[in-house]
């Protein structure tokens, strides 16, 4: 069914494998003009780009940095030019088309947003933020049809989507991305597990690595917008592209954050009945409650957690202490609510590391 | 797996819900749908005007049968035409929002009043109970016992489906022509009160037209309301006046020019129709002449089946007019039944009135022509007849057209009000 794969937020886990950045070639003139495009001093790397542009008029890390830059600086036809023009140039890379689908949207032309990002997912069919744009737009288009169904007063759908803008070239899509948790050759639909879990602060990127994806500053009317346009809870927060995390491939040892986000993410893949990325987040070696077969344990939670229904479970008051490195035990209080169902209750995961990823080995209920 | 059938939940609700057990085997394969609904629309005798509701519902339909990408290029289809078609652009707002995230029934907007959504979707429903169900073929409503030469058509609405049908008056038997979606009162049917926003039910004639400028003078924007135009029936009739009915203003008529369509229940009483619908119908109209029988769920008959009770009633009708002019006036008052009314006087009052004018002629002529006969909705002892009277007697003569209602009371038809139409 196209339409599945069209609806299909792919529920990918991205195995970053060690990355030859060609970022490590970026000319000084590029690199200042990122740090301080994080700085907010736009106009300043605006500057530094045209130096750079000057020497390497072709240069598609540089002419991306100019189209964020057009961007930042409200001039979004320029911009557009700019992206336009990358995607002419190379059509290969879907991070033009993405920002291209942004830009579009802003100015209210979804259609053309709509096919940018088709063009970006024909590229990379695995590019998690494309699929998330591309879920927004959508959800935006439907807003518009529903306004017109409702005849919904017109001030409450000033809304934007809050879609994000690539701000870096070369780091997104190059590593090779695995999708795995396929049961059947359907692609799944599924809410991807990380846009669930924006509550943790993008992880800490030393200066000299190139930050993946960042989701774009919420302009003020999309930070207005946001409470008409999106009514899944998992839309609550601003929201972060599935992207592979470079940063992350030598974690500190002890990273809370990191153990939490894992958690967060276990509990979002619950609430959205994503099973597959539910059970992808236990480890191979994972104790099952009662010493059954994993196959059995599987099967059960399969059957509960892909049962159709609302499904809400929250996390509060969550505790990490690291056995040691790559061994992580998390106490929490689990706010569990489904349309028949709701319970609180103490819980304990004991997470391993395995590679940039925390799983779950054991899982306790009470303590 | 998170394959939650995004969209088809709703439809697989509404088919369940709405629709015949036969409607799934309405499998669409792969052809396109335009050819199926063209197929649909040239096998029935229902014309043009039904197509965007065939495509909505041939949409509704694909998206049962997960053929998304086929249901959006439909209902695009739909409001290239209707672009003020509120249920299409809910049905694509669903369609759109499940490439977004899952969603379990139709109208899956967030933040949207309940009861509008809750209206479409009862749009929803009737539009597919309307488009699966079988159109009458041959047969007619039992109401229809006689129209006369001069009624070439007449309106039968079924509340219970949303829908107004049109017969043509061939050579005295009534045929199907066509059929309309439209909208009732609020509050449903079986009107009491003035603003009880309910529709009557009840054999009605059309008294007046209004035409789109006349609304304008008459009700300035107000008359927005009634779209193309309006045909205001005799709500209350005298049958209903004799229960104590009132109220007043049920007309039929148009729906605003922002919407292709309102829902199934949202008049104040009125019998809405869209406007192209209601164009559709107005060459139909005659004024004064054209019959409205508003009923909640039609008894359908082959046209013969009426055949005993109209000669019966015939006969009742000219056994009456004859008993008139033998001038024998206890024979006469026979066919009044004891609770006859003419609305202002009661039996005893007008029988003495009678015998004191019969007494004093020396001969009565009463002529009967076009004669139109109706059963009356929901009571099957209940006929109301209308017919020119020719009366001329010795001493006086008028022409008149008479309104009779007769009630069936022991196999016996007896007149339980009379009145001038």
């Amino acid at each position: 069914m196209t339409f599945m794969h069209a609806a299909a937020r792919l529920a990918v886990i991205v195995v970053c494998v060690g990355l030859a950045t060609p970022a490590m070639s970026q000319s000084d003139d590029l690199q200042e003009a990122q740090q301080l495009l994080k700085q907010g001093q736009v106009d300043r790397a605006m500057e530094r780009v045209d130096a750079y542009l000057k020497t390497k008029p072709k240069d598609a890390r540089g002419r991306f940095l100019r189209g964020i830059l057009l961007t930042e600086q409200n001039k979004p036809n320029e911009a557009i030019r700019v992206f336009t023009d990358l995607t002419r140039d190379y059509p290969e890379l879907p991070e033009p088309y993405n920002n291209l689908a942004v830009l579009h949207a802003s100015q209210g032309d979804y259609d053309k947003a709509r096919s940018a990002l088709e063009m970006a997912i024909r590229t990379h069919p695995s590019y998690a933020t494309a699929h998330e744009n591309l879920g927004d737009i959508y959800a935006k288009m439907a807003s518009q049809a529903y306004d017109k169904a409702l005849r919904l007063d017109k001030s409450n759908q000033a809304a934007q989507t809050k879609l994000n803008l690539i701000k870096d070239l070369f780091t997104t899509s190059r590593p090779p991305v695995v999708a795995v948790a396929k049961t059947d050759t359907t692609p799944k639909a599924a809410a991807p597990a990380t846009k669930t879990i924006a509550h943790a602060p993008p992880p800490p990127s030393s200066a000299a690595t190139p930050k993946p994806v960042v989701a774009a500053k919420p302009s003020p009317v999309a930070v207005a917008a946001k409470e008409p346009v999106k009514a899944a809870p998992v839309k609550t927060e601003p929201v972060k592209a599935t992207a592979p995390e470079p940063v992350k491939t030598a974690p500190p040892a002890n990273n809370a954050d990191a153990v939490l986000k894992a958690v967060e993410g276990w509990a979002a893949d619950w609430s959205n009945n994503d099973v597959e990325a539910y059970l992808a987040r236990y480890a191979k070696d994972f104790k099952t409650p009662d010493g059954e077969p994993r196959k059995d344990w599987e099967k059960e939670r399969r059957a509960l957690v892909s049962k159709p229904r609302k499904i809400e479970v929250r996390i509060e008051s969550a505790k990490v202490a690291f056995g040691d490195a790559d061994r992580a035990t998390v106490t929490f209080r689990q706010h569990y609510q489904s349309n028949t169902f709701k319970a609180n209750a103490r819980k304990t995961l004991v997470m391993i590391r395995s590679g940039d990823k925390w799983l779950i080995q054991q899982e306790t209920v009470g303590g | 797996m998170k394959r939650t059938l995004p969209a088809c939940a709703l439809a697989t609700a509404i088919i369940a819900t709405a629709l015949t057990p036969s409607s799934t085997t309405l499998a669409l394969g792969n052809r396109p749908l335009s050819s199926v609904a063209g197929n649909l629309l040239g096998s029935g005798p229902a014309g043009g005007h039904a197509a965007p509701e065939a495509l909505l519902a041939q949409t509704l339909l694909a998206i049962t049968g997960s053929q998304f990408d086929i249901a959006l290029t439909e209902i695009n289809k739909v409001l290239q035409t209707n672009p003020n078609f509120r249920l299409a652009h809910l049905i694509k707002g669903d369609l759109l929002m499940a490439r977004a995230r899952p969603i379990s029934s139709i109208g899956a907007a967030s933040e949207a009043p309940a009861d509008l959504i809750a209206e479409l979707q009862d749009e929803a429903r009737a539009r597919l109970v309307r488009h699966e169900q079988k159109r009458p073929g041959t047969q007619v409503p039992r109401y229809l016992l006689e129209l006369n030469a001069e009624q070439k058509y007449a309106f039968v609405v079924d509340t219970s489906k949303y829908t107004l049908y049109v017969f043509e008056n061939h050579n005295g038997t009534p045929r199907y022509v066509a059929d309309y979606y439209t909208t009732i009162g609020r509050n449903g049917i079986e009107k009491l009160r003035e603003g009880d926003k309910k529709t009557p039910l009840g054999v009605y004639h059309v008294t007046r037209q209004m035409q789109r400028d006349q609304l304008t003078r008459a009700y300035g924007a107000q008359s927005e309301l009634y779209g193309e135009g309006a045909f205001p029936i005799n709500y209350p009739n005298e049958w209903d006046r004799r229960l104590g009915r009132n109220g007043h203003g049920i007309w039929l008529h148009g729906v605003p020019f922002d919407t292709y369509s309102r829902p199934p229940r949202a008049s104040d009483g009125c019998v809405a129709l869209t406007n192209e619908d209601l164009q559709a119908i107005t060459p139909h109209v005659q004024v004064g002449v054209t019959p409205v029988i508003i009923t909640s769920g039609i008894e359908w008959v082959e046209p013969e089946a009426a055949r005993n009770t109209r000669e019966t009633l015939r006969q009742s009708v000219d056994a009456w007019r004859q008993d008139w002019e033998s001038r024998d006036t206890g024979k006469y008052l026979q066919h009044y039944a004891a609770d006859f009314s003419t609305g202002k006087q009661d039996r005893t009052t007008w029988a003495n009135q009678k015998r004191a004018v019969n007494a004093g002629k020396s001969w009565i002529k009463v002529k009967v022509d076009g004669v139109s006969m109706f059963l009356y909705p929901g009571n099957e002892n209940l006929a109301v007849v209308t017919f020119d009277q020719d009366y001329s007697s010795s001493n006086i003569s008028n022409k008149m057209r008479k309104r009779q209602y007769w009630q069936r009371e022991g196999g016996q038809w007896r007149i339980v009000h009379e009145g001038a139409a």
